[in-house]
């Protein structure tokens, strides 16, 4: 292993002994081994991507429910929110209540298809930079390496027999291992209280039980998938990688080795030709940088997360050997084709299913834009009697029976008048209430029982021309700012026989 | 399915050795940890069956040394569930029903309960949504045979109709042809009389010999004009509503036969609370008076 460290001719460059941990010798047994990886630091631009990405995620995350946002009294003033016990989601200036559910339907929807599309374009940019498992267990091996020294000697450091020296690096980083757990479960449960309270809270014992729940589990979770399990999270467990083989086609960008460049591949002396040989000089720095610990020159396969870093390690060689860079590069299948018959090829995002995705993209964002410019602060839910269905009067006519559920989302108690619209002669009468005339308090909710009436001239009339129901509308107006809500429903007659 | 494992040629890869028909399975290895997390699962299985209820037996089954039963938990939790109702259900004892339905809380209250207790116990005869049927009153409508108001419900439940009770609310409606009071021609004639009261199509020179019919044999309880009575239960026969149908075939077997529906009364078998919340969702239901 030593001889990692050992220079080739040319200046700087490593080799190393290492094979991947998908070698298809490592596939004889029934149940595998689990071959530990210590993926080397590498510099370069992918290498900076990652970094930014992760600091960007860590801070929305951690950040996030420290955000203030002024909503006026006896409201939360934390910017986003899911209120559990009240049954709102806030988020700045949107309030979700349960009955909007459809609008968090609607951004998964929304969510789903940006990955469908961001995989169409790109390949795993989702599993190379953005995934949590992806970004904590970058951060969980940054810890290893500041703690244990990088590739190197932490092959050394787990050679050795047990030492104090060693118990007390192990610690360490199990320690802080923890800590990142701790802290990722402990950011979790702001989401769902008022943020400075709760910290108080957490440290007084004060905190309901289910936080200190919640962040027990996603320590655990956290320390377990993203300290140690970490590889084997996205090759055994992820059903991404299974899916994603539907999603890209000969155009997707994906990373791959340049086959056509690259081999045959062999050692190389300073000062031999290029001729008739490869640029892969077969050093394997792509593989020890890979978190995934597989060999890219294998081609795509289910175990790349497509981070890029096999990129980085790889121009860093071909430019101390003073070969051209991007041996290993985002191309296509199709790219990679055309360039191995020496075609130019031009990277093409814009294909029917790039098109397709963007397109419903812009679709479901209007539809959910729209039915928030839309929704009203009064609404109401009209729920027909269907048991029974209608109700025969002494004097011939007919009722129906209506539970009306009248959402008042304003922050400041109404009036509503209750009225009926194209039913002709019909009363209206609201159980427990004088009049037609309700007060709905303040981001309430009132139940209220209808008896719809219609007499029997109506009903006759209607039957005759072999109606079975009547369509009409419970308008509900707003007498504070004059706007009126109209509610379809219908009005069950009794059947024909 | 034979049993030696050979290396495939197309992938390379080493077979498990299992065969069917032909087609072999490639050895792609699970990972340890797997088969360990196996291992753990069925090690903490063992530990659930030392601790919990899991065996069944013969009769019984093995009660694990924690002694959990979750039909005590639901016990327990019912008795809480009865303990958080106490406060209202007290109410409820104490206050009369008028005060009971001007409370909206306690409304509320007494109308779930009604609800449930109206499922359990009323619903085989007057249907779930108190619909009624044929010779079962719709209790939905604007007609009441005893009075519709908080208290006549009440009493009507607590000591039912032609129940086996000393305080029943007692009519009877003779069978007026079975018995020889009226001769069939005569029960015909007063039938066309009653449909010509509810203004459905009729026999007019019939009705008018039964018009006579009925001021002799029917005014004495159905009232004048047969407008009924709900003091002595007889419905009346003008309206729209037929408890046991109002054709000309439905109301000549009411008048030949009789008619004696029964409700039983239900202070021998529900508690005061619930018949008061009982009769405040009855009288909830659209109708009340």
């Amino acid at each position: 292993m030593l001889d990692e460290t050992n220079s080739e001719a040319e200046a700087g460059v490593e080799r190393a002994d290492v094979e991947a941990v998908n070698a298809k010798a490592n596939r004889e047994v029934l149940y595998a081994d689990r071959v530990k990886i210590h993926p080397k630091l590498v510099h370069g631009f992918w290498r900076n991507m990652k970094w930014v990405v992760m600091g960007v995620t860590l801070a929305v995350y951690y950040l996030t429910p420290w955000i203030r946002w002024d909503r006026g009294p006896h409201l939360p003033d934390q910017a986003v929110l899911i209120d559990f016990a009240n049954r709102r989601f806030f988020f700045f200036f949107i309030e979700i209540w349960p009955q909007e559910f459809y609008f968090i339907t609607g951004l998964l929807v929304l969510a789903a298809l940006i990955l469908f599309l961001m995989t169409a374009l790109a390949g795993r940019v989702w599993c190379g930079y953005m995934c949590p498992q992806t970004v904590w267990t970058d951060l969980m091996i940054m810890i290893e390496r500041l703690v244990e020294g990088d590739r190197a000697r932490r092959i050394v450091l787990d050679k050795l027999p047990m030492s104090g020296a060693k118990l007390a690096k192990r610690v360490t980083k199990h320690a802080l291992y923890l800590l990142v757990a701790l802290l990722t479960g402990g950011a979790w449960v702001f989401y769902f209280g008022d943020a400075p309270t709760l910290l108080v809270d957490l440290f007084t014992g004060d905190a309901p039980i289910v936080a200190y729940t919640t962040i027990g589990i996603l320590t655990a979770t956290t320390y377990l998938l993203g300290g140690l399990a970490r590889e084997q999270v996205c090759t055994y467990m992820c059903p991404w990688p299974r899916i994603q083989g539907a999603m890209i086609d000969d155009e997707s960008l994906m990373v791959t080795y340049r086959e056509y460049r690259g081999e045959p591949r062999g050692r190389y002396r300073k000062g031999e030709s290029w001729e008739g040989r490869g640029d892969c000089i077969d050093c394997k720095q792509c593989v020890v940088v890979c978190p995934m610990g597989i060999d890219i020159r294998d081609g795509p396969q289910l175990e790349c997360i497509n981070c890029a870093l096999c990129i980085d390690a790889c121009n860093d060689v071909m430019g101390k050997i003073g070969r051209p860079g991007n041996l290993i590069a985002y191309d296509s299948f199709q790219g990679l084709e055309n360039a191995a018959k020496g075609k130019t090829h031009r990277f093409r995002p814009i294909r029917p299913r790039t098109l397709i995705y963007a397109g419903l993209i812009a679709v479901v964002g209007l539809v959910m834009l729209t039915a928030l410019m839309l929704r009203s602060e009064l609404e109401v839910n009209v729920l027909r009697d269907r048991n029974p269905l209608f109700v025969r009067l002494a004097d011939g006519g007919i009722r129906n029976g209506y539970t009306l559920r009248v959402l008042n989302k304003q922050h400041e108690s109404i009036r509503v008048a209750l009225s009926l619209d194209g039913l002709e002669g019909a009363e209206l009468v609201l159980q427990g209430h004088e009049g037609a005339t309700v007060d709905v308090p303040t981001d309430n909710l009132q139940s209220l029982r209808a008896f719809v009436s219609i007499p029997p001239e109506t009903a006759q009339a209607a039957m005759a021309k072999g109606r079975e129901a009547l369509d009409f509308a419970i308008v509900a107006h707003d007498l504070g700012n004059d706007r009126s809500t109209y509610n379809r429903t219908t009005f069950r007659l009794p059947e024909r026989r | 399915m034979a049993d030696t494992n050979r290396t495939d040629q197309v992938t390379g890869y080493q077979t498990t050795g299992h065969e069917w028909d032909g087609i072999e399975e490639l050895n792609r290895p699970l990972p340890k940890w797997w088969l360990y997390t196996f291992y753990a699962c069925v090690l903490w299985s063992l530990v659930y069956f030392v601790l919990y209820p899991s065996w069944p037996l013969v009769s019984g089954y093995t009660q694990g040394v924690l002694g959990y039963s979750q039909r005590e938990t639901v016990a327990a939790q019912l008795e809480a569930a009865q303990e958080a109702q106490k406060q209202w259900r007290d109410q409820i004892a104490a206050k009369d029903l008028s005060a009971i339905k001007a409370d909206p809380d306690l409304f509320q209250f007494a109308v779930a309960g009604g609800a449930a207790a109206f499922g359990d116990n009323c619903a085989p005869c007057h249907g779930t949504g108190a619909q009624g049927f044929v010779g079962y009153p719709n209790l939905n409508d604007d007609v009441w045979l005893w009075g519709g108001s908080l208290e006549a419900i009440h009493t009507t439940l607590l000591y039912g109709i032609r129940a086996q009770n000393d305080d029943t609310r007692l009519n009877d409606m003779l069978a007026f042809g079975r018995d020889q009071i009226l001769t069939r021609d005569q029960v015909k004639d007063v039938t066309e009389y009653v449909r010509a009261l509810s203004n459905q199509d009729h026999d007019a020179a019939a009705a008018e010999r039964g018009a006579t019919v009925f001021a002799d044999n029917c005014v004495a309880c159905h009232n004048e004009g047969g407008i009924g009575s709900q003091e002595l239960g007889a419905p009346n026969l003008t309206d729209a509503i037929w408890l046991y149908g109002g054709s000309r075939e439905a109301i000549y077997e009411s008048v030949y036969n009789g008619r004696m529906g029964v409700m039983p009364a239900w202070e021998d078998r529900l508690d005061a609370v619930t018949i008061k919340q009982l009769t405040v969702f009855v009288h909830s239901l659209g109708g009340g008076e």
